[in-house]
């Protein structure tokens, strides 16, 4: 049998409003569907009940937006990057955006095996007290993660507890003022092997002032998911495709 | 976007937020200030059995193709959110809108189950609408009824201000027409339930009385009006193939039970089998052009990106150009990575070959409803398969790689004895025995024969309405009976048995041949907690029980009492085209035994060829 040449193709979307309450899986879902509506050369995997080829790159908690989530997968034609993004966008829901279609190298990796980080936005919701001005969060970022030489906390998951040290793993962490609201930025490990969650950093940095970490006063927001180069340097998953034109 | 009616807060606490928060492909979208009517169409379980409901798709799209109506869903929120919205004092909203239903025009109930209808009165509570009729006010949203329940709709005659009986593709445009007439018109709230008992196929329970005998039956049953009939005429559509269906249905973001694009082949059946109601009240049969279908396949598929398609009837093989249309699904869609799928086909040679081709034989299993285990049982319910139907359809499946075989029968069916039982057991036994006839080395281990047994509920406008039904009791020694002589089969191994819960069968007899006196029975059940009936964790049948008591009310009437036949049933002000003599007559037939052919055999005179189309004018 002769092989069929597939091309590699990464997707780059954003979801927002109300469809931050939908799961990953279910976004998984959506998207099979939504590819077929786009009409998209999808490559079909073989055997009696083909699936699509397809491989998300960070899974994204119910309840968060984001601009930066990634899938690949494998077509056998494609259009050009602005045609096919305009079809795509034709079918989606209000409130999901497809943001880029770009064609990756035959030998990339997939994206899920290579994320190495994720940015976020949080910001305090409509109607939530906020403790403390933004130049109190400075101070208490600079004691609680760019001064320290270790951040050690205790991370709970279903079946253990585990001490870890997070400062290695937040690659950046800063407060700034937006609408007159402090809003927090993060760049976090992310991946199979150390996953941080914003969260985990922020709620850590409550705890050892003694505030009380209330999840639903927080909107969290990816920005952006990373790879790294062959350098080490974190690079956005969407700069290692190119579009098609 | 709309903010949505729940917090963030609540959201992140229930179970599947995405159920509650609309924004679904393809659902619609208005602006409620620029229409005249907003129409909450309801289906009273959760979202996941809602969603997968063709018949509210129809008439959700139905209705938006008006431009001056704004149709939006609504399910029954589950326990968890329910605490939620009483203790926080929130009221039901519309997906859509995500705005609150005491402020719509219509709300309109699909009544698929009777074990639905405390979660009738869980969505008029929680939307805080009164619970009866006749406590709501002018400006108060009508509350309409739809769908097979409403063929005796009388146990939720205080509930509803109207009834729909009948086909919703035919008689709303005259309903809402009347409504934006009446609305600015300074009339009252009765005065708009009157006009509307005037439009064919609209029952106002309030504007009837019934007067009961001495024994409990009823005496007579008379309009308050006599503008107003005595009898109202079941709807039905006559032109199949000119009529609505969904170009774009709405695709839900999580997974539910009908997944899939449902397209509709015909509706009604010829079969007559004596126990079933559909195949009653949607007669005549009438089926819809394989050209048509043909297109709607192509554009629901296109504009939902479902990967499955599933053909739907009462009987998909009796549709006539069922092989074309296969033959185009496969050809045109099949090596797009669809699905096809084919529920309530017979299996023959040809029903077999297609499911060879679209679907993995080593995991699927061949489904067979005989309904009763001997040829003579199935005589008397007029079910038109026969043992040597059953064998050789396992028989070419088996030579054809499947090994699991599922079959379906009832219990406590009219007549019914320990032989017929047995035989269960018996005709289980006889396909693993032709199983186990195909040499060693072309088979592939052992088969499994599941048979599972459910218990019979006589229903309104079926040949068995007159039969009496069984206790609880009486069903549970039943399905022992079938039990044992599973265990004594030779190739018990490969035969696994289920029995249905006999409680909850018990309840679903009393309303289904109930009358309007049940109602403060099911109004109490839900004042004490009661609701999710149909959901076995939430069902108590001993509270139902108690309150049955504390209400004067003996089930018993309603279930295992022999009916006389010229007793008046609640359910007789209905003309649902199959006519009274006609169902008398095939209790008689069925008690000799006898057959009866089916409408494409021979006309057996059952009364619906007065709406003057499908079957009855074929040819």
């Amino acid at each position: 049998m002769r092989e069929v040449s597939a091309l590699k193709i990464r997707i780059r979307f954003g979801k927002q409003g109300a469809l931050k309450f939908i799961g990953h899986l279910d976004m998984m879902r959506y998207f099979q569907k939504a590819l077929r509506r786009a009409e998209v050369d999808m490559k079909y995997s073989e055997g009696f009940n083909p699936h699509m080829i397809m491989s998300f790159a960070a899974p994204l908690g119910v309840g968060i937006t984001s601009e930066g989530e990634y899938f690949d997968i494998e077509v056998l034609s494609t259009q050009d990057s602005k045609t096919a993004l305009k079809k795509l966008n034709d079918a989606m829901v209000e409130g999901v955006q497809v943001l880029s279609y770009r064609k990756l190298p035959d030998t990339a990796k997939t994206a899920m095996s290579i994320v190495a980080a994720a940015d976020y936005e949080l910001s305090f919701k409509e109607g939530y007290s906020i403790p403390k001005t933004t130049e109190e969060f400075q101070g208490m970022i600079e004691d609680f993660y760019k001064n320290a030489t270790e951040i050690s906390i205790v991370k709970k998951t279903k079946k253990s507890e585990r001490e870890l040290d997070l400062k290695p793993l937040i690659y950046d962490f800063q407060v700034s003022e937006r609408e007159g609201k402090p809003i927090f930025y993060l760049k976090v490990c992310t991946g199979s092997v150390d996953n941080i969650k914003p969260e985990l950093v922020l709620s850590a940095m409550y705890e050892r002032f003694g505030l009380e970490y209330e999840p639903t006063a927080i909107q969290i927001h990816r920005l952006d998911t990373y790879a790294r180069n062959e350098t080490g340097e974190l690079v956005s998953l969407e700069e290692l495709g190119e579009d098609i034109v | 976007m709309n903010s949505l009616a729940l917090s963030d807060e609540i959201l992140m606490k229930i179970d599947k937020p995405a159920r509650y928060i609309g924004h679904e492909l393809n659902s619609v979208v208005k602006n409620p200030r620029q229409v005249a009517v907003r129409f909450a169409m309801c289906f009273p379980d959760v979202y996941e059995i809602g969603m997968s409901h063709l018949g509210i798709q129809i008439l959700y799209d139905m209705f938006n193709r008006r431009e001056d109506v704004y149709c939006e869903r609504v399910y029954s929120p589950w326990p968890d959110l329910h605490k939620i919205m009483k203790e926080e004092n929130i009221p039901l909203f519309g997906l859509e809108s995500q705005e609150p239903l005491k402020d719509f025009d219509f709300i309109g109930i699909t009544i698929q189950y009777e074990m639905c209808y405390t979660n009738i009165l869980q969505i008029l509570d929680l939307s805080q609408i009164p619970l009866l009729t006749k406590d709501r006010e002018r400006d108060m949203p009508f509350v309409i009824g739809g769908g097979p329940c409403t063929y005796n709709p009388e146990p939720l005659a205080d509930f509803f201000d109207l009834i729909y009986i009948g086909e919703g593709e035919t008689s709303y445009d005259e309903l809402l027409d009347l409504y934006i007439a009446w609305k600015p018109s300074g009339k009252s709230r009765e005065e708009f339930l009157h006009e509307a008992a005037k439009v064919p196929g609209i029952y106002v329970p309030s504007l009837y009385e019934v007067s009961y005998k001495e024994d409990g039956t009823i005496a007579a049953m008379t309009p308050k009006y006599e503008d107003i009939p005595a009898k109202i005429k079941k709807q039905v559509v006559t032109n199949m193939t000119e009529v609505v269906y969904p170009d774009k249905p709405v695709v839900p973001f999580i997974k539910v039970t009908q997944d899939r694009v449902v397209l509709e082949v015909q509706r009604g059946c010829i079969r007559g089998c004596r126990f079933c109601q559909a195949g009653m009240i949607y007669r005549p049969l009438r089926e819809k052009n394989v050209e048509r279908l043909k297109r709607q396949a192509a554009i629901m598929l296109k504009n939902t990106g479902h990967e499955e398609i599933s053909l739907s009837s009462l009987s998909t093989s009796d549709y006539r150009e069922l092989e074309e249309l296969i033959e185009y699904l496969i050809e045109e869609f099949g090596s797009k990575g669809v699905n096809i799928s084919l529920p309530s086909l017979r299996i023959d040679a040809f029903s077999l070959d297609v499911m060879g081709k679209v679907q993995d034989i080593r995991k699927s299993s061949l489904t067979f409803a005989p309904e009763a285990g001997s040829q003579r049982l199935r005589d008397v319910i007029n079910k038109g398969l026969t043992e040597g139907n059953i064998l050789h359809g396992s028989g070419l499946a088996f030579e054809g790689g499947w090994q699991k075989v599922k079959l379906y029968f009832m219990l406590g069916l009219p007549t019914e004895t320990e032989e017929d039982m047995r035989a269960i057991a018996e005709l289980a036994n006889k396909v693993a025995v032709r199983y186990y006839e195909i040499p060693k080395d072309q088979r592939n281990g052992k088969c499994q024969i599941t048979v599972s047994t459910s218990f019979f509920v006589p229903k309104p406008f079926t040949p068995f309405q007159w039969s009496p039904m069984c206790t609880k009791e009486d069903f549970l020694s039943r399905a022992k009976v079938v039990n044992d002589a599973v265990k004594e089969q030779l190739n018990r191994k490969s035969i696994k048995y289920n029995w249905h819960e006999a409680d909850v069968t018990v309840l679903e007899g009393v309303f289904a041949r109930g009358d309007r006196r049940l109602g403060k029975a099911i109004l109490k059940a839900y004042e004490e907690g009661s609701i999710f009936d149909a959901w076995s964790e939430y069902f108590d049948n001993d509270k139902w029980m108690r309150i049955f008591e504390e209400c004067g009310i003996d089930p018993d009437f309603y279930t295992i009492r022999t009916r006389s036949e010229d007793e008046i049933f609640p359910w007789d002000f209905i003309d649902a085209g199959v006519t009274k003599e006609f169902l008398l007559r095939e209790w008689h037939t069925a008690q000799t035994e006898t057959v009866t052919p089916n409408c494409r055999e021979r006309c057996a005179g059952c009364g619906a060829r007065k709406y003057e189309g499908g079957v009855c004018f074929e040819d």
